[in-house]
């Protein structure tokens, strides 16, 4: 019986990609899609204005909502600009620190480099985030305590430290893809390269960053979209500043269909930005 | 690649750079866990051992920890198995939608994680009425299939198919040589993917905050509940800086393990 | 099976969610109270409480009443505190919490919402010593049906650092107006309820807008609180939900004055005297707390002897006095550890409490009374609100 059933599914090699595929991907239709699916239908729907339960009626409000709201144009505004200054500040610190990782550093190290960044993903993220509270507090944080010597003023609570903090959580998440793509870079060609004369500042201009550039994209996915989501370190460090992830958390208990109707503005997002990586393999460095 | 030495001491000076950026704050984290002023305004004014042994005899960290590492455990497991049947399917077979369902994969972690918590919350509350210790589980699965599915998808795709055809043409049946050929060469990926997995669903708060049920404390929603108290905030940080010093281990060792290569 | 067919599966399992979102509805609440009599059933009690209510011994070892009802009763009881009455509401309607202390913006809404049942106070002997003029009120009565007993009620107090505001505000107009003192050292509350703390304000330097009711607005007198929201706006360091957040934020000197609870004054006074806590002229909001029971509790025994527990004199006296509020039960205040706590809080009186505006519910019906206007319901304080905080 089994070898009858191995002889089908070597013949039927969709059959056999098929039967691999159905338990995962019935998981994530399920759950996950069926979830997301259920969650944006609320959008079109209304609530109860004094029990804030849903009442499945159409209507358009909640996105009219939205989209007429000045607010909410503002706050996606500056939710993006926080998305890609994160991006841009740990790109710009992570490749010197993958390339220096991958390349420069004795193989031997290398496991111990990788498991330093690694390790900070496992304090916390709250306590990471606190920690950072506790630097900007304006009298007493050690921000303060570091350049007030020098006549400077820690920037207190807002968009800048909401940046700072988030970049501080980000980072790992951009090096190590960095680092591996840079890694699995064979060194033949970086020698070819030398070998025909160009110095390393163009090696690594016009061989090591084509090459590596999808890692660099792949780690942009994580820095982007955890930060075009986040809402507790804004909580935390923001001060008054809010981004769309704390209009969503505002709103997701006494208006779903407003709240799933604002959460349709990062998802379309990261969507459009997904999909114009595709093409340069970038989802195969993740 | 030869760098002049401006460039050598340029790059570990920005390696310096960043590694005081990523360590500074946990440095501040375990100095602050022997801080006696509880409002960690610095500097410190003073030492004390309180908070660690106030920390070892507290039971609700102990509760929470465990909480935490069970839902990791049954979300690691759940994620193993389906993310490495996806893996296998999408690297190694070609399908019409392969890459649609390729992109299916990557959404829980590409997507915003508040849009994910209310989704399930929105499901689990008007479906299962409440929620429970499984919706937890189910919640931090969903994310870490992705993780599973990455490592061993990229490491499918390095291995190729010739070791299993040759396998086969040898005579190997496709269980015999799943058991001595394929799994063997993805099982690093395996341990690196279930890792980084369990890593991510124990220190998972704002998907949990949607899901967790009335008395679900996993470790992030009690730190998250003490945080603030002056009267447990240092305790707080003696949890985290005892799980930094933790988890050092298991890291290096899993990193040494993906470096291998054949 | 081609992969084409998965394809067609996934639309059917799709469109399957669908039916089965659109067939499932939220439960009923039942229909009578519990009739009793109390068993002795042991169960596990998961209580939403306001920070302070339901103090287990874990912020501080000494100030417990919960332990001691586990060990008499056998029941055992989680806490969860929470920071809004929205928050409160999120999570009730979350399913799972089996008794919650419910201030008047939330208890009604719960109650229509299906998320309580009415509560038979025959089983709960300390309800007689309950002050009369809590007994019976709108928002924890409907339809003569009790939903609850009474806690406590307080006023939303001016706080400040003492040394740092000067002179020693009596008057909200320290975190209104432009010319303050304390200006990007200021806290407001992060709830839409707070509009009608602007609108008390309002009461007072705009009586031409003829506001009476701080919940009951009209759009005009609705847009001029927002207004003066705006206005406070450049003088906020941050809006609070969480108190300990609030009570690290003070501590470390981020902020100097604002709106606050008698309980985060008193820790922050616990060791010593580094705050003061005032009903300024004005007035304030308020509130007038209920403990309530789920409409889908498990352990219904317990949830009652927990209302009865916590509404014993002993107990209510312990909790106000932590708390910092005026104690539900009269005779509580001869059991307070200072013999002036409830004169301190007015316990007795009716005077004080007339500019305190207990937090409810707003309606498109005015609860002012006037019929000639519609009055702006809260789910439109809610969109102003977050409409506001992310201008």
């Amino acid at each position: 019986m089994i070898k009858s059933a191995q002889h089908f599914l070597n013949r039927h090699v969709k059959t056999r990609a098929a039967l691999l595929l159905s338990l995962p991907l019935g998981w994530m239709i399920v759950i996950y899609l069926g979830a997301l699916f259920a969650l944006f239908l609320t959008s079109i729907w209304k609530i109860d204005t004094f029990t804030s339960d849903v009442i499945r009626e159409f209507t358009l409000e909640n996105f009219t909502d939205v989209f007429t709201d000045r607010a909410y144009f503002n706050v996606s505004i500056r939710t993006l600009m926080v998305a890609i200054s994160v991006t841009l500040i740990c790109a710009v610190i992570a490749i010197p620190m993958a390339f220096y990782m991958a390349r420069i550093a004795k193989p031997s190290n290398r496991p111990i480099l990788v498991a330093l960044v690694l390790t900070p993903l496992w304090a916390s993220y709250l306590v990471k985030v606190y920690a950072w509270r506790t630097m900007f507090y304006p009298e007493s944080g050690f921000l303060q305590w570091l350049i007030s010597p020098v006549g400077g003023k820690s920037p207190g609570f807002g968009m800048v430290a909401v940046i700072i903090g988030l970049t501080y959580l980000w980072l790992p998440y951009m090096v190590l893809p960095i680092y591996a793509g840079m890694e699995k870079l064979p060194n033949s060609v970086v020698d070819a390269s030398a070998d025909l004369g160009a110095k390393p500042g163009r090696t690594f201009r016009e061989v090591v960053m084509p090459i590596t550039w999808p890692t660099i994209i792949a780690g942009s996915v994580f820095t982007f979209s955890l930060s075009m989501g986040d809402y507790i370190t804004v909580q935390i460090l923001g001060g008054t500043f809010q981004m769309l992830g704390n209009v969503v958390y505002q709103n997701f208990s006494l208006n779903l269909p407003f709240a799933a109707a604002v959460s349709l503005i990062p998802v379309i997002i990261m969507m459009i930005y997904l999909a114009g990586i595709r093409k340069t393999g970038a989802l195969d460095n993740l | 690649m030869r760098l002049s030495r401006t460039a050598k001491i340029t790059l570990r000076t920005v390696m310096f750079a960043g590694f005081t950026f990523i360590y500074l704050p946990l440095v501040l984290v375990v100095i602050n866990s022997f801080n006696k002023n509880k409002s960690f305004a610095w500097p410190p004014t003073g030492f004390t051992t309180e908070w660690w042994t106030r920390a070892a005899e507290n039971v609700g960290i102990r509760e929470a920890i465990t909480r935490s590492a069970l839902v990791a455990l049954f979300a690691t497991a759940i994620a193993l198995v389906l993310g490495s049947l996806a893996a296998a399917a999408i690297a190694r077979y070609d399908f019409f939608g392969r890459d649609s369902i390729s992109l299916l994969f990557v959404l829980p972690i590409a997507l915003p994680g508040i849009v994910t918590g209310i989704a399930l919350n929105n499901v689990f509350t008007n479906f299962f009425g409440k929620l429970t210790f499984f919706t937890i589980v189910i919640g931090h699965a969903t994310f870490c299939i992705v993780v599973v599915f990455n490592n061993v998808a990229a490491r499918y795709r390095r291995i190729g198919s010739n070791l299993q055809e040759a396998s086969m043409d040898l005579g190997a049946d496709r269980i015999t040589t799943f058991r001595l050929v394929t799994f063997p060469l993805i099982r690093n990926a395996l341990i690196a993917g279930g890792l980084l997995a369990f890593g991510l669903s124990f220190d998972e708060i704002i998907v949990t905050t949607f899901t967790a049920g009335a008395g679900q404390t996993t470790l992030p929603i009690w730190i998250f509940q003490n945080l603030f108290r002056p009267n447990q905030a240092p305790i707080v940080n003696v949890v985290a800086a005892a799980l930094v010093v933790i988890s050092i281990i298991p890291i290096y060792l899993s990193q040494r393990l993906t470096q291998e290569k054949e | 099976m081609r992969v084409t067919n998965l394809r067609k599966l996934a639309a059917l399992v799709a469109a399957g969610t669908l039916v089965l979102v659109g067939c499932s509805s939220s439960e009923e609440s039942g229909s009578g109270a519990y009739e009793g009599p109390l068993q002795d059933t042991p169960g596990t009690i998961n209580v939403l409480a306001w920070p302070g209510y339901a103090e287990d011994g874990t912020n501080d070892p000494n100030v417990d009443w919960v332990t001691p009802f586990e060990e008499a009763t056998g029941c055992t009881v989680n806490v969860k505190t929470y920071g809004t009455s929205d928050e409160a509401v999120q999570l009730m309607q979350g399913g799972g919490y089996d008794v919650i202390s419910a201030s008047g913006d939330a208890s009604l809404r719960l109650i229509y919402g299906g998320d309580l049942q009415p509560v038979n106070l025959d089983l709960i002997p300390n309800y007689a010593d309950i002050f009369d003029n809590l007994k019976d009120r709108p928002w924890n009565t409907v339809d003569g049906k009790n939903y609850g007993v009474p806690h406590g009620r307080g006023a939303n107090v001016l706080q400040y650092t003492m040394g740092k505001v000067n002179p020693e505000p009596t008057s909200w107009s320290v975190v209104w107006e432009p010319n303050s003192p304390a200006k990007g050292k200021v806290t407001a509350y992060d709830s839409a309820i707070y509009i009608a703390d602007a609108a008390v304000y309002l009461m007072a330097t705009k009586p031409e807008l003829g506001i009476t009711d701080p919940y009951a607005l009209d759009q005009d007198q609705f847009d001029a609180a927002m207004a003066l929201l705006e206005q406070q706006k450049p003088l906020i360091a941050e809006y609070w939900s969480d108190y300990t957040k609030y009570i690290g934020a003070v501590q470390s000197g981020s902020i100097t004055v604002g709106t606050s609870w008698q309980v985060i004054a008193n820790v922050l006074n616990g060791e010593k005297a580094t705050v003061g806590a005032v009903k300024p002229q004005e007035g304030a909001t308020g509130w007038s707390d209920t403990w309530m029971i789920s409409s889908k509790t498990e352990a219904i025994d317990c949830a009652y002897k927990w209302l009865n527990h916590i509404i014993t004199p002993s107990v209510n006296a312990q909790a106000a006095e932590y708390f910092g509020e005026a104690p539900a039960n009269s005779k509580a205040c001869a059991l307070t550890a200072n013999p002036d706590h409830c004169s301190l809080y007015h316990a007795e009186e009716t005077d004080y409490w007339s500019n305190v505006y207990y937090w409810k519910t707003p309606t498109e019906d005015c609860l002012d009374g006037r019929t000639d206007v519609k009055c702006v319901p809260y789910s439109e304080w809610v969109k102003a609100w977050s409409s506001f905080r992310n201008k």
